[in-house]
């Protein structure tokens, strides 16, 4: 049987970068086929080019054995290809069903034929055995189900081969185990998946076999039965990969920040913080475990000063900090790494100078006579900061938006730990970020806990929380519901206290 | 090698880039503007010449030219200002003509006071009743959440019709024209040529165009403005009042065009006459985006749009075009200009790359 995909060869260029270098990639009928890579590695190019986004320079495509030429996604939509991009596509006033068929609705006397419509989008969701509400509105859904609602729209479309560029990035550990049933049993009904992702777990967990791309070329191909994180890991960033981290015995200090019975409303007005007692002392990582949406970003931003709290506590050092601002809280020490850095991390249009004083910037030492800022000092203190945290950068000067991900995070990193902060929080550091730079990331926590700080580290990722956490607090329900010490718990225990299963 | 080091001393790659753009884009503006010309039977040789010559052929043309650029001078820094801290102020129009009637009210209510004194007052006046007109759209905003966009223009309305109430009523010269009486001499700016009405507004317009670049490139404030208005939530995570930042934003923007309106009656008419601005406020918005959003920028633009109409008077004149073309090319300038911007923003709402 001819594979459903071959590709021989591709090459695609862009000025300054070679994206794919003479690249051979099959996939065979009816298997999920990982392709695995760190950020830059070439993966959306590839698939861009089977989608027919791109032309290639150089190299062939067949489908099914035959020769193909895609020059657009309508042409690879007839060859039965379909792509769901990492950033949706879809129209948000919409509904499910409008989207589905958009482009090609069912018509009765020139008007869409609404009873068709629906029967027809119903049919497909139990053909795929895909459960969405097709008549909701999109922007009323989920992220993961507005994503099954564009695996839905490619399938309904006739696709017989799916590739998901990088599905889970968007997704809560929940969602994601939801996407898996729904793929798997894509499979099952003979669907041939193709699955992006530089996450090496979950590529393991679901891929029949696995393409590695480094650097825009094809490191290899392994069957997932086998191979190991470790293997993959090599291929992938091309030396050995540090997974769990000697921690160096250090005894925990004085109290740093302590939160008594705080409360607070989330954006639409409901009581999320629901009396939260918290401390975190010096030289200790407290790692806040617990799904989504049980008050983790209200805590953090209520902590720094950007939610108002509605009762309660919050001390650092031992000086009541409730009322203060953001500025005051910085001023005393707090850093922030937030969970989404493109909404309050840092500024694209800004450059790399301007984005390392950020939150800095009123100091002493990047200004002159109190109101004017010393652009001179900010670049070679950026300069150096680009140097001591290897951000890889054309120059100080550059705009910020233009750096990969895991760079625009160690600039967000070089800046936040260089204040010398008393108290670290960490919202979801290493989210999105390849081996490489989720490695060098929780090395600098580590180093900061080492010196003295106190870290509080919020994560949806177990993994991270257990390979650096002194100790572990659940939050549930807008409560912290326990507090472990990594020795006394494991991860059935957690998992129970993270849905609401247990008390301790 | 060497061209290249001297250039990015000039500016980064992304501001040289916006430079050529936005000159490409004029001069298709132009271009397409000599085919109309040609189709309607002109010779657009002739009839540029005569603009040019128009524009900046003596003295006195140059003069003529830089009269009607120091207007939008102010309303392109009003515009841009506000722009940096996320804001669309399009109601420069209501700042201007608020400024200008608070400066023409002190013009005609002191009589006896030290020129230097009496001039320095209606400035004042003026930019207090621009800010003024800019403070009451800002606390709509900050504590009300009413768009910028709605507010500005409204009051604009409002400034336009207070003020011809007050030329047509309270404070009306004897005579058929509604307009005040004559402001003191003590209160006039002084007229920089023989014969023209080119007057020292001018240079109360470079020293704004200078200030703004260091305000918003140099100051903590700036710095302040512009992370407010490139990302909001990350501004305030770093410390940055983004409300307190967004009001003064508004109210120097206000007082910026109320400073404008002031130079105009001070140094122009001497006197608030009804409609003595042909739009300057709306003129400021398009000058502003043709000069890249940027005070030089603005300051170049706004003498753009300044030779189009002085150097248009001319070769109407000596060629019979009609002047309409000057409009002609002053949409087709800010289309051109627009046009970039305007698909480079739907391609990255379309989540492509460019
Ligand atoms: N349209 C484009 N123009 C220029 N460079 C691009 C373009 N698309 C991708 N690249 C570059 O090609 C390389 C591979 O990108 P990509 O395929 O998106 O990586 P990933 O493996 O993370 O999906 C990167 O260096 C990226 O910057
Ligand atoms: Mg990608």
């Amino acid at each position: 049987m001819a594979p459903a995909v071959e590709m021989r060869g591709i090459t695609k260029t862009f000025p300054g970068v070679t994206a794919n270098d003479d690249i051979d990639f099959t996939v065979e009928k009816g298997e999920i086929h990982g392709l695995l890579g760190e950020n830059g590695a070439g993966k959306t190019v590839l698939m861009s080019v089977l989608y027919g986004l791109y032309r290639p320079d150089a190299g062939e495509t067949y489908i099914d054995g035959e020769r193909a030429e895609i020059e657009s996604p309508a042409a690879a939509m007839s060859l039965g290809i379909g792509m769901v991009h990492q950033h949706f596509m879809l129209v948000p006033s919409l509904t499910v069903a409008e989207n589905v068929v958009l482009g090609r609705e069912p018509a009765k006397n020139g008007l869409i034929d609404e009873g068709e419509m629906l029967e027809r989008v119903r049919a497909s969701c139990t053909k795929y055995r895909l459960d969405v509400d097709v008549e909701a509105p999109i922007h009323t859904l989920s992220v993961g189900v507005q994503q099954k609602v564009e695996i839905l729209k490619a399938l309904h479309r006739g696709a017989d081969i799916l590739i998901l560029d990088e599905p889970t990035a968007v997704l809560t550990p929940q969602e994601a185990e939801d996407l898996f049933r729904a793929v798997r049993s894509l499979r099952d009904q003979g669907k041939t998946v193709i699955f992006i992702s530089h996450k090496l777990r979950e590529v393991l967990s679901i891929c029949d076999r696995i393409t590695v791309l480094k650097r825009g070329k094809v490191v290899g191909t392994v069957a997932a039965s086998e191979t190991d994180m470790g293997e993959l890991a090599e291929m992938m960033v091309g030396r050995r990969v540090v997974y769990s981290f000697e921690k160096a015995e250090v005894a925990p200090g004085e109290a740093v920040l302590s939160v008594e019975g705080l409360e607070a409303l989330d954006d639409r007005g409901v009581p999320t913080l629901r009396g939260v007692d918290l401390e975190v002392r010096g030289s200790e990582i407290l790692g806040l475990a617990g799904v989504e949406g049980n008050g983790q970003t209200e805590l953090v931003e209520a902590l720094m000063g950007l939610r108002e709290a509605k009762a309660g506590r919050v001390s650092l050092c031992s000086t009541d900090i409730t009322r203060a601002s953001s500025y005051e809280r910085i001023r005393a020490g707090v850093s922030h790494i937030p969970e989404d850095r493109h909404k309050r991390g840092f500024i694209p249009d800004f450059t790399v100078t301007e984005n390392l004083i950020l939150g800095s910037h009123r100091e002493a030492r990047f200004t002159r006579r109190g109101f004017v800022i010393d652009y001179e000092a900010a670049a070679s203190h950026s300069q150096a900061l680009v140097e001591d945290y290897s951000i890889a950068t054309p120059g100080v000067g550059t705009h910020a938006g233009n750096l990969s991900g895991g760079n625009q995070q160690k600039v967000i990193v070089a800046r936040e730990f260089d204040r010398d902060p008393r108290l670290v929080i960490a919202a979801q550091p290493t989210r999105g970020l390849d081996v490489g730079a989720t490695e060098y990331v929780r090395k600098k926590l580590l180093e900061m806990r080492d010196g003295g700080s106190a870290v509080l580290l919020v994560s949806a990722d177990l993994d991270e929380i257990w390979a650096l956490s002194d100790r572990i607090a659940v939050i549930y329900e807008g409560r912290i519901v326990a507090v472990r010490e990594p020795a006394e718990t494991d991860e059935t225990e957690l998992g129970l206290l993270m849905t609401g299963g247990r008390r301790g | 090698m060497k061209a290249r080091a001297l250039l990015s001393r000039v500016g980064s790659p992304e501001t040289l880039r916006g430079i050529l753009i936005q000159l490409i884009a004029i001069l298709m503006a132009f271009a397409v503007g000599a085919v109309v010309l040609l189709v309607t039977g002109y010779n657009p040789i002739d009839a540029y010449a005569a603009m040019l010559r128009g524009a900046f052929g003596d003295v006195f043309r140059v003069g003529q030219t830089l009269t009607q650029a120091t207007p939008i001078i102010f309303t392109a820094l009003a515009f841009l200002f506000s722009f940096k801290s996320g804001l669309f102020n399009i109601g420069a129009e209501g700042q201007f003509l608020a400024g200008a009637f608070a400066s023409a009210l002190v013009g005609i209510s002191f009589q006896n006071l030290p020129a230097p004194l009496h001039v320095l007052l209606a400035l004042v006046a003026g930019a207090v009743a621009g800010g003024l007109w800019g403070l009451i759209p800002a606390v709509l905003k900050t504590r009300f959440g009413a768009h910028e966009v709605i507010t500005t223009m409204m009051l604009s309305y409002v400034a336009l019709y207070l003020t011809s109430y007050m030329v047509n009523y309270p404070f009306k010269a004897p005579g058929w024209v509604s307009q005040t009486v004559m402001i003191a001499e003590s209160a006039r700016l002084p007229r920089l040529l023989q014969g023209a009405q080119l007057s020292a507004s001018i240079f109360i317009a470079l020293a704004l165009v200078a200030l703004t670049r260091f305000i918003l490139n140099r100051t903590i404030l700036g710095y302040e403005i512009r992370a407010t208005g490139l990302n909001p939530s990350a501004a305030e995570n770093a410390g940055i009042d983004v409300k307190r930042g967004m009001i003064l934003a508004l109210v120097v923007s206000g007082a910026i065009a109320g400073l404008g309106g002031s130079g105009e009656i001070m140094g122009v008419h001497r006197r608030f006459i009804d409609g003595f601005s042909p739009g300057y406020g709306w003129d400021g918005l398009a000058v502003a985006l043709v000069g890249g959003l940027s005070p030089v920028g603005a300051l170049l633009a706004a003498i753009l749009f300044g030779a189009l109409r002085s150097g248009g008077m001319i070769m109407t004149r000596a060629t019979g075009v009609p002047l309409d073309i000057v409009f002609l090319l002053q949409a087709l300038v800010i289309l051109f200009v627009a046009a970039p911007a305007l698909i480079r923003a739907i391609l990255k709402k379309g989540g492509l790359r460019w």
